[in-house]
């Protein structure tokens, strides 16, 4: 791999001040730090894992780290994504990331690429750097990353995390398995809920990322025992750490010695997700809705306030509904409505207009209702598209 | 939660994601001789996760990975891979938040 190149860089005086606790340390050292020096790293993402990754990595001295986002800053984000403060919300993530590392460390350089990651750019810029570090937040991406790593020969130190939950392993080795080899097919859509959807401990990204973070230090310095071909589970809750061995699937549609996949694919698609168009737009993949028949909430505020409002089942969890209420009639889990289609029975021939937070859980929800013969119709954008365009007392989450 | 001659207590240790499916327990035992007898026993118990474990003609979803101890049942003798009383049983997710 790129990374056990002999290449270093010199420091200068003020360097080596800075970084004299690595310098003492024997295993690292002076040849190590300048190994960093001369090192690059692309961050994929910037949020609850890119922020301490960059953090650290910044701090450390990697010589130059890219970062690619494409969101502004949230509010919902501060509670973990600590590269980011109270007066960076609305404006660019990848702006406010530049300034705080630099900030942080002016002897490294920060390239920030404000796009999303698609088949299109995908291996032009991984081919840039030598290592890679993936904590984005959906599983088309994760997929596009392993397939570009691999093609590329670029390692990549993957982390994941979900509510109280972490994974970290190093991907695309030359010996190494693939994430492809470990996840051979995505979960379909809808079953493993988004960070938005499920929550997530603001500490767990911080813990997973920094353990990211010290993969990727470990491979450019070429120090210890990366992760490789070993999968680190990590549970907050019991603060149990449990390593499980990887191996290569000699079958590997992209790594194995003959892939019967050589090119990138649309990774939507394969994750069964509706295919983007590629091209960098302001869409989460969270909020990709399904093709069932939609209705806008001006729509449904109109039709309201014309004393003919449609039935609305709200399929969120019901601690959602105490936080977001936009006055449903009726509210079942989208995950139980499959099985409760009985307490719908009386609204069958009248259309059922079904919500969620941001259209996505309940596209699905539309979808089965249609399924078995309800006229439901799925409220675009769900509440955060009520609390925007229509009401904003209604609260965000 | 189920008995014979040849069974031994296993722990199955339990995702986050398929917690909600067992009454947000982390582990549970069963006692079974082999990894599909301990997973059908698991199943019997909360048989919510059955649509997330199994496909509709009864095989483990592709996408579902168990691992006895810290070695992948894919590398062992799949479900037929016999347990002896003690070992540990983890169903490993696919997660994907960043």
């Amino acid at each position: 791999m790129q990374v056990t190149d002999e290449q270093t860089a010199a420091l200068s005086p003020e360097e080596l001040q800075r970084y004299s606790r690595h310098l003492t340390l024997p295993e690292f050292g002076q040849d190590g730090q300048e190994r960093l020096k001369a090192a690059s790293v692309l961050l994929v993402g910037a949020g609850g894992l890119g922020s301490p990754a960059a953090m650290y990595l910044a701090a450390a001295g990697v010589g130059r780290i890219g970062l690619v986002d494409f969101d502004d800053v949230e509010a919902s984000n501060l509670q973990r994504q600590i590269l980011y403060g109270a007066s960076d919300v609305g404006t660019s993530k990848l702006n406010a990331a530049r300034a705080r590392l630099e900030d942080l460390n002016p002897h490294v350089t920060i390239e920030t690429h404000t796009l999303r990651l698609t088949s299109d750019n995908a291996l032009d810029l991984i081919a840039d750097y030598d290592v890679v570090a993936d904590g984005t937040d959906n599983f088309p991406t994760r997929y596009l990353v392993n397939d570009a790593c691999v093609m590329t020969g670029t390692p990549n130190v993957y982390a994941s995390i979900f509510r109280f939950e972490g994974q970290v392993s190093v991907f695309a080795t030359e010996d190494g398995p693939c994430y492809r080899c470990v996840y051979e097919e995505p979960p379909p859509p809808g079953l493993v809920p988004s960070c938005a959807e499920g929550g997530v401990l603001g500490i767990l990204p911080g813990m997973v990322g920094t353990m990211q973070a010290t993969e990727v230090i470990k491979l450019l310095a070429d120090i210890g025992e990366p992760l490789i071909g070993r999968l680190l589970m990590i549970d907050a809750l019991s603060m149990n750490f449990r390593t499980l061995k990887l191996r290569k699937n000699p079958d590997c549609p992209v790594c194995s010695a003959n892939p019967s996949q050589t090119e990138l694919i649309d990774y939507e698609a394969f994750c069964g997700l509706p295919s983007s168009n590629g091209s960098s737009d302001e869409t989460d993949t969270d909020d990709d809705t399904m093709s069932v028949p939609e209705i806008t909430v001006q729509d449904l505020k109109r039709r309201r306030d014309a004393g003919e409002g449609p039935f609305v089942l709200d399929v969120r969890k019901p601690f959602e509904a105490n936080i977001a209420d936009i006055g449903a009639d009726l509210l079942i889990p989208h995950e139980q409505v499959a099985d409760r289609l009985d307490e719908l029975e009386a609204h069958k021939g009248e259309e059922i207009v079904v919500h969620c937070r941001s259209g996505a859980r309940s596209a699905e929800a539309t979808q089965v209702l249609r399924q078995h013969g309800f006229d439901a119709k799925n409220l675009k954008g769900g509440t955060l598209a009520w609390s925007d365009e229509i009401d904003d007392t209604v609260p965000t989450y | 939660m189920s008995t014979t001659t040849d069974t031994a207590p296993i722990t199955i240790h339990i995702p986050t994601p398929l917690r909600a499916y067992t009454d947000e327990q982390a582990t549970a035992t069963v006692e079974a001789a082999t990894v599909g007898a301990a997973l059908r026993a698991l199943v019997d118990h909360y048989p919510e996760l059955d649509a997330n474990l199994y496909t509709d003609d009864g095989t483990l979803r592709s996408f579902v990975n168990i691992y006895r101890g810290d070695e992948d049942i894919r590398h062992l003798d799949g479900p037929d891979t016999a347990l002896e009383a003690g070992d540990e049983l983890s169903i490993v997710p696919s997660i994907a938040g960043g």
